[in-house]
């Protein structure tokens, strides 16, 4: 992001603030988009993702701040002169026009020859795999056709931009799986720069090239997939995106240790606390090594297994560390490695959490 | 983690302008336009009226002299008195005898529901008179069973008021409880069934809470139309005045336009107060029925199914009835005393005759067209141009279904009669008479509208905008199909309503527009019953013919649009 592209990025926001009433929904947002990304934004409920997808579609006005396009200031611009299609969580499709009609909609201004507004949404439907549908209405279609008829009429045009807000959410879990892969395939093939907006982690880590991390108005963390998920930059951000077990420790004398109960572990540079000071230590549940390897480990622990739940290809443990504060940790387990470790609930367990998958966070404050 | 000082104190409130295309010139257009109608033919004659009764009948300002003198006239001020009464007892009976009848249509397994329910709205299509003629050729002086019995009940007053308003306002109450009654949801009466519950308890903490506010709503809607109706209480009230015919009687008679003003301000006061409590009470009534909720299939219970169809039949057998002595007294030399069939009474010597029968069905077209578009695109402005604009426009749009037809129709003199106004230019045409019955009924299909509006996905315009197609494009493809069988019922409405009203254009009907509904009620002042019921036969027959029309036309607009209705899409019809 800090290297200066020549092309200008495809959107840029710059100190977005949005207020509903006296309630601040978005606050000082900056962020650009690359031509020809894929671009997540994942928060939970009401952090107000929504909102900041509508201020670039010009559906919502902002407060404060600009919004660029391809280098074009399109701050005060209304929706229909920014060049972008946008697929709503209801699709908003036309019940009253066939499929065919939908998605020739946004064509029928612009475009004077019937015979190429025929042709394209011809190649339209071919492209999302509905052709032999043009003839029906919305509703006699299934959830995810639907979904393929919005994002088709949203594509007609040839926008610039594509905006996705939760556009899988109404679909059952295994229409959604596929509906990923093929949005993000096309999404790929026509090269058009796409923002999507998802409260589902799995969602924006498998499709996005860059995910943006909201929390309560405010961008947490930017990063490609692996970044985020890796290099957590919050404790919100380590909660939110994967699984993460949490330790409340104090700094150690040396820089980069830190004490746990009785126990002093090496962890990831990045904070320092004084010494003395509490922080938090974080590590993820398949980070954690267990049995004979982890007592030649650094960071080695004791732990007493509480809990043992069958999860298909894992299995996930429920720990407790030995030592005053008893500790809880949760560990996945390749369900093959916890079938030759041979113990059970109740057993005692090595583990070892490797200094270079123990993150450290400033211990967080009540708000977050 | 960013650690600068929370934006919000330097976030300005005030969210940035986007550019004016346009399309904002037309939302813009549309806003002004509809805030200009609603200013000058609702706001501005009401402001006359409020004016006029502060000033004496030489335009003097006198303040509240008339006020005073109107409280302190025994015979006048005994027109509130009278009025409150009226339409108190029209209200209790009205809603009690229909809720045994909406309860009787929705919860039992009773035969021949569907011809009850069309009996049962009959009234719908008749001027508020024509309740009251029946009565009277029946108990009056010279009624039917007068005659056989030798007994007259002395219905000319307060007792004949009131049983003519019950049978005009039935099929109102009806309409609203059957739909409480409707909306429920059969698990909990499956509760409690399962905590024990016998019938009548199970009525008293289900079924009675279930429809309070549907009980509460048909009893402001009966007393509102009761206490501003004008029609019975002139053919059958005699010497007992209400404040409508009051009003008439200042007006028309004595000419007295101030003393006519003061008693609609104060005609003006339950009415308003009615719909507010109404609206207040409304808003508390969340949704019973939630898309979880099993719908209630009536059980066969034989003794409640039998006794509820004897109800049933009675209260059909009166209002049918009443429709059959008015199309005989319209048949018959002379009732009741030579039932000799004639139709010499159709052929009408007076009050405009066939002329007045023409003008009102013209004009009660213009007035479904023209509030149809009116009431839509009034609906449109406020649910979906959303601008500051919106909150004022929905409260004047809501208005009128509190104000009495008389104080429209007084407003509308004072504004359109006013000499050296431009606005005469209206006076004495069929237009005027138009925009009285849009404004008069405009708020039931404003609501209408919205409703269908409001069913809708808000996101239309949004993926049309984003589409760069103009809104009013999307307005025209999409929203009005989709909200057309709302579109087809609120046309409806206008249309019956403008045929049978009385009190807001007997005002304003002019030589060369006579309309039929005043013609009913200067035939009935001149003497001539029989005329006047035949006219009534006339327009009855109208009514029901354009609602067979409009049958017609929603079952194939319900053919048409069946394709892409299977997922519940479109918006559906009012009731
Ligand atoms: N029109 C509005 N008026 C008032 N408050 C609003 C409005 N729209 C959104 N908000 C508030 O702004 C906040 C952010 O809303 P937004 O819809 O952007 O959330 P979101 O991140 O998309 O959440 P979700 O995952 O639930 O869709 C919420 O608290 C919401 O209540
Ligand atoms: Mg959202």
């Amino acid at each position: 992001m800090s290297e200066s592209a020549p092309a200008p990025a495809a959107v840029a926001l710059e100190g977005i603030a949005k207020k509903f009433g006296a309630y601040v929904a978005l606050r000082d947002i900056t962020l650009s988009v690359t031509a020809g990304e894929f671009i997540c934004f994942l928060g939970p409920s009401g952090c107000g993702k929504t909102t900041l997808l509508r201020i670039i579609a010009g559906l919502e006005r902002q407060n404060a701040g600009t919004v660029r396009m391809a280098g074009r200031d399109v701050s005060g611009l209304p929706p229909a002169l920014r060049n972008y299609g946008i697929v709503f969580q209801s699709y908003a499709l036309f019940p009253n026009l066939t499929v065919g009609r939908n998605i020739a909609y946004g064509l029928e201004t612009r475009r004077t020859g019937a015979a190429a507004i025929a042709r394209r949404v011809d190649e339209l439907l071919a492209l999302v795999g509905l052709a032999r549908h043009k003839d029906k209405y919305p509703a006699q279609l299934s959830g995810g056709e639907q979904q393929r008829v919005a994002l088709a009429r949203a594509l007609a045009p040839s926008p610039a931009l594509l905006l996705l807000d939760e556009p899988l959410s109404a679909l059952d879990a295994r229409v959604r799986q596929s509906l990923r892969h093929e949005i993000r395939g096309l999404q790929r093939r026509l090269g058009v720069t796409t923002v999507m907006v998802t409260h589902d982690q799995e969602e924006a880590l498998t499709m996005a090239d860059r995910i943006v991390v909201m929390n309560a108005g405010q961008v947490e963390q930017v990063g490609a997939p692996a970044e985020v998920y890796r290099r957590p930059r919050t404790p919100f951000v380590a909660r939110f995106v994967g699984q993460m077990n949490f330790l409340s420790a104090v700094a150690g004398a040396r820089s980069g240790w830190a004490r746990v109960g009785a126990v002093e572990l090496r962890h990831q540079p990045g904070f320092e606390a004084v010494p003395g000071g509490a922080l938090t230590l974080a590590i993820r549940p398949e980070e954690i090594t267990v049995g004979p390897a982890a007592l030649h480990a650094e960071n080695p622990l004791r732990a007493r297994i509480t809990a043992v739940q069958f999860l298909g290809a894992f299995t996930r443990l429920g720990l407790t560390v030995d030592g005053e504060g008893r500790t809880a940790l949760e560990c996945d387990v390749a369900a093959t490695a916890f079938a030759e470790l041979g113990v059970g609930e109740g057993a005692d367990l090595p583990i070892a959490l490797a200094p270079d998958a123990l993150r450290a966070f400033p211990v967080p404050g009540p708000a977050a | 983690m960013s650690v600068r000082a929370p934006a919000a104190a330097e976030t300005p409130d005030r969210a940035v302008r986007h550019r004016l295309s346009g399309e904002d010139a037309i939302r813009w257009t549309l806003v002004v336009v509809f805030a200009a109608v609603l200013y000058l033919f609702l706001l501005y004659p009401l402001g006359q009226v409020l004016w006029r009764s502060l000033l004496d009948n030489g335009g003097r300002f006198i303040g509240a002299a008339n006020y005073i003198r109107y409280f302190s006239t025994p015979a006048i001020a005994a027109s509130i008195t009278n009025s409150l009464f009226v339409s108190a007892a029209a209200m209790v009976l009205t809603v009690a005898l229909a809720f045994g009848y909406a309860y009787a249509l929705t919860r039992t397994q009773m035969p021949a529901k569907g011809l009850f329910r069309v009996v049962a709205m009959l009234p719908l299509f008749a001027p508020s008179l024509v309740q009251a003629f029946a009565l009277i050729y029946v108990f009056g002086n010279n009624g039917i069973l007068t005659r056989a019995t030798g007994l007259n009940v002395g219905i000319y007053g307060a007792k004949g008021i009131i049983l003519a308003e019950v049978f005009y306002c039935f099929p109102h109450a009806l309409l609203i409880l059957m739909a409480a009654l409707a909306a429920t949801d059969a698990r909990l009466y499956d509760a409690a069934r399962t905590l024990g519950a016998g019938p009548l308890k199970t009525f008293l903490t289900v079924t009675l809470p279930g429809v309070k506010y549907g009980l509460v709503s048909a009893s402001f809607v009966v007393f509102t139309l009761a206490i501003t109706d004008f029609g019975a209480p002139k053919a059958i009230g005699g010497k007992f005045s209400v404040m409508a015919t009051e009003i008439y009687n200042q007006v028309s008679g004595q000419q007295n336009f101030t003393m006519g003003a003061t008693v609609s301000v104060v005609l003006l006061v339950p009415a308003v107060l009615a719909f507010v409590v109404d609206r207040l009470v409304q808003r508390r009534q969340y949704a019973l029925v939630t898309s979880s909720s099993k719908p209630l299939v009536p059980g066969r219970r034989p003794l409640a199914d039998w006794s509820l169809l004897a109800y049933c039949a009675l209260i059909a057998g009166f209002i049918a009835a009443i429709y059959l002595v008015i199309l005989v007294s319209s048949l018959v030399h002379r009732w009741p005393y030579n039932f000799g069939l004639t139709l010499k009474h159709y052929d009408f010597d007076t009050a405009g005759g066939y002329r007045a029968l023409w003008n009102s069905i013209r004009v009660a077209a213009l007035t479904a067209v023209a509030g149809t578009v009116l009431a839509f695109v009034g609906g449109y402005v406020v649910e979906k141009c959303r601008t500051a604009a919106s909150g004022p426009l929905y409260l004047l749009s809501v208005l009128p279904v509190s104000v009495p037809g008389m104080v429209l129709g007084l407003a509308y003199i004072f504004t359109f009669n006013a000499p050296g106004s431009p606005l005469n230019a209206l006076y004495g045409t069929l237009a005027i008479l138009i925009i009285s019955n849009v404004v008069h009924y405009f708020t039931v299909g404003f609501l209408t509208a919205t409703t269908a509006l409001k069913q809708m996905d808000a996101e239309f315009e949004n993926v049309g905008a984003s589409l760069g197609v103009p809104f009013y494009r999307t307005f025209w493809r999409v929203t009005v199909p989709i909200a057309l069988p709302s579109i087809v019922a609120i046309s409806m409405y206008f249309f019956l309503n403008a045929m049978v009203t009385l009190s807001a254009v007997v005002f304003i009907v002019a030589p060369g527009t006579e309309l039929a509904a005043v013609a009913v009620l200067l035939m009935d002042d001149a003497g001539d019953t029989a005329q006047a019921a035949a006219m009534s036969v006339l327009i009855i027959a109208t009514g029901l013919a354009v609602r067979s029309v409009y049958w017609l036309a929603m079952r194939g607009i319900t053919r048409r649009t069946q394709a892409w209705t299977q997922g519940g899409a479109a918006a559906g019809e009012p009731s």
